[in-house]
């Protein structure tokens, strides 16, 4: 296989890769799961949990 | 949304937070004092006092460093032993160490104030620092990733919030440009040489330094931005998973723009095509980010008015999605040959490091320093708006003075007279920048005296008591 060849192969790899990024940022299985993670600046003004009074 | 009143997260270990983020205002006062003394050693050459450890060659460096590792780093190490904590809901790892971290970084940084105006240089740019230093940053460094994802492997939160992403992307890849870029030949002490040669130095030191603008000052700084904007408007960030595509497509691209600094070198043409491309390419992920930052004041556009942190965090996005736009843009080689040398480039790293990284840092920090004090607010509020004025007054000032200046030195380096010979001498473009210049100076003074207002409404927040700076109630 020639250098050229190589290249080529490379490119679609990562090509795909970030189509595949994508694809697994939108999918709507993950909504939830992202919802939550977004609100995690919001739940942090207490370290231990249970003990929530300053929200 | 909570009851700023009270001290919160009382849990959490502050201690290190609170030193970098105190000597984080210390270096920059410093850092920025330095780049407006060799700024107006332009103007005024006897500034240096005929002193060799004032003159502009060895101060430069100074002024760089001081705040790239000095204030810049030290906010970095404040905000992502902060963010990493509260988004993951634990204790930092191993608090000894991280101790460790901070004290060896200031030890880090007065050995630079110490070489550098000696002269002691390996001569590349943003990595001046000789080997000793550069084996104890490396130490320094590996204890921060240990620190670091030490805390993340630690967490109680099932995700690792998209911050913790950019902060973790910046301290491998710095750690791997700079122990890359340091390799050297030690001939004594205080004196090393590259071990690369030619071209292949140059490309080296090129990967590195545009890296450490893409890593340090750019994914640092957006796990900043992250959660510091979506935490002072209240609302969390525009759209979550563009900032995961934001974060892959950033960190893919960053690490092959280097070349774009060596248009029309030694360095083989294709890899400056291939620079060019890939820094034209990294507008996308760049204002993907941008927006997502500012998007996520959508419906919160009224807490601008009143709230001048808020103002400080929105105003460096919209400064770094001006340098953003412009940086593709010099990279292109047939702009590059009007801009590269000129006062323009100057004025493009500073709309990023005034504008963007020093405000992003300000903003941030006008948050962070009353939590960990204790108070709902900082001891004036008045006083943060001046000092926005000021940044956004002096960071304008600079910048437009040094397009005029860098266009003009560029427009007057390539004329030519119907003969062929240079129309003006390089003495000529430099006596035609003096007015700029000056007012490049006067941009940075405004910085500075923001700065200096901003210490003091830090140490009277410090020293307050406790609860005496309640949060001001929600128009």
């Amino acid at each position: 296989m020639d250098y050229g060849t190589i290249q080529g192969i490379i490119t679609i790899v990562v090509m795909l890769t970030f189509v595949g990024i994508f694809a697994w940022a939108y999918s709507s299985r993950r909504k939830d799961q992202f919802d939550e993670a977004a609100n995690l600046v919001f739940s942090d003004d207490e370290l231990s949990k249970g003990s929530g009074e300053h929200k | 949304m909570m009851n700023h009143s009270q001290p919160q997260g009382a849990d959490y270990n502050y201690t290190v937070v609170r030193q970098f983020a105190l000597t984080t205002v210390l270096w920059g006062i410093i850092g920025m004092s330095v780049g407006v003394l060799i700024a107006a050693q332009l103007i005024w050459p006897q500034l240096n006092f005929d002193t060799p450890w004032l003159t502009y060659s060895r101060l430069r460096p100074l002024h760089t460093n001081a705040v790239i590792f000095a204030f810049g780093t030290s906010a970095l190490f404040a905000t992502s032993y902060y963010i990493v904590q509260r988004t993951c809901q634990t204790r930092l790892f191993a608090p000894k160490l991280a101790a460790f971290t901070f004290w060896g970084w200031q030890a880090i940084i007065l050995s630079a104030v110490l070489t550098l105006p000696l002269g002691i240089t390996s001569g590349k740019e943003y990595a001046e620092l000789e080997w000793p230093i550069d084996i104890a940053i490396t130490i320094v460094w590996v204890t921060y990733a240990i620190v670091f994802f030490g805390t993340i492997i630690k967490r109680t939160t099932s995700h690792i919030y998209v911050a913790n992403w950019f902060f973790g992307a910046f301290i491998i890849t710095v750690a791997v440009l700079h122990i890359v870029n340091s390799m050297a030949v030690p001939v004594s002490l205080w004196k090393s040489y590259s071990l690369y040669a030619g071209a292949v130095d140059a490309m080296v030191q090129w990967w590195y330094g545009h890296n450490a603008v893409g890593f340090l000052l750019t994914a640092g700084f957006l796990g900043m931005m992250y959660y510091f904007v979506p935490k002072q408007a209240g609302r969390p960030v525009y759209s979550y998973r563009l900032s995961i595509v934001h974060f892959w497509a950033l960190i893919a691209l960053y690490i092959w723009a280097g070349p774009h600094h060596l248009h029309y070198t030694a360095l083989p043409d294709w890899t400056q095509s291939l620079g060019m491309v890939m820094s034209l390419i990294l507008f996308a992920p760049s204002w993907g980010g941008m927006i997502n930052g500012i998007m996520t004041l959508s419906g919160a556009w009224h807490k601008l008015r009143t709230d001048p942190v808020l103002r400080f965090l929105v105003v460096s996005l919209s400064f770094y999605g001006m340098s953003t736009f412009e940086g593709p843009m010099m990279a292109i080689k047939t702009v590059n040959a009007l801009s590269h040398y000129t006062d323009w480039t100057v004025g493009h790293v500073h709309s990023g490091a005034l504008g963007w990284v020093a405000m992003v840092s300000i903003g941030s920090l006008y948050h962070l320093i009353p939590v960990l004090y204790g108070h709902g607010r900082m001891y004036s509020s008045n006083l943060v708006n001046v000092h926005f004025w000021l940044a956004t007054i002096g960071t304008v000032l600079y910048i437009v003075s040094m397009w005029i200046s860098g266009v003009m030195q560029g427009l007057m380096w390539r004329a030519v007279n119907s003969d062929g010979t240079l129309t003006y001498s390089f003495v000529e473009s430099i006596e035609a920048s003096y007015p700029f210049y000056f007012v490049r100076f006067l941009g940075g003074c405004f910085f500075v005296t923001g700065m200096l207002l901003m210490a003091y409404n830090v140490f009277k927040t410090v020293k307050a008591p406790k609860e005496s700076l309640p949060a001001l109630a929600e128009a």
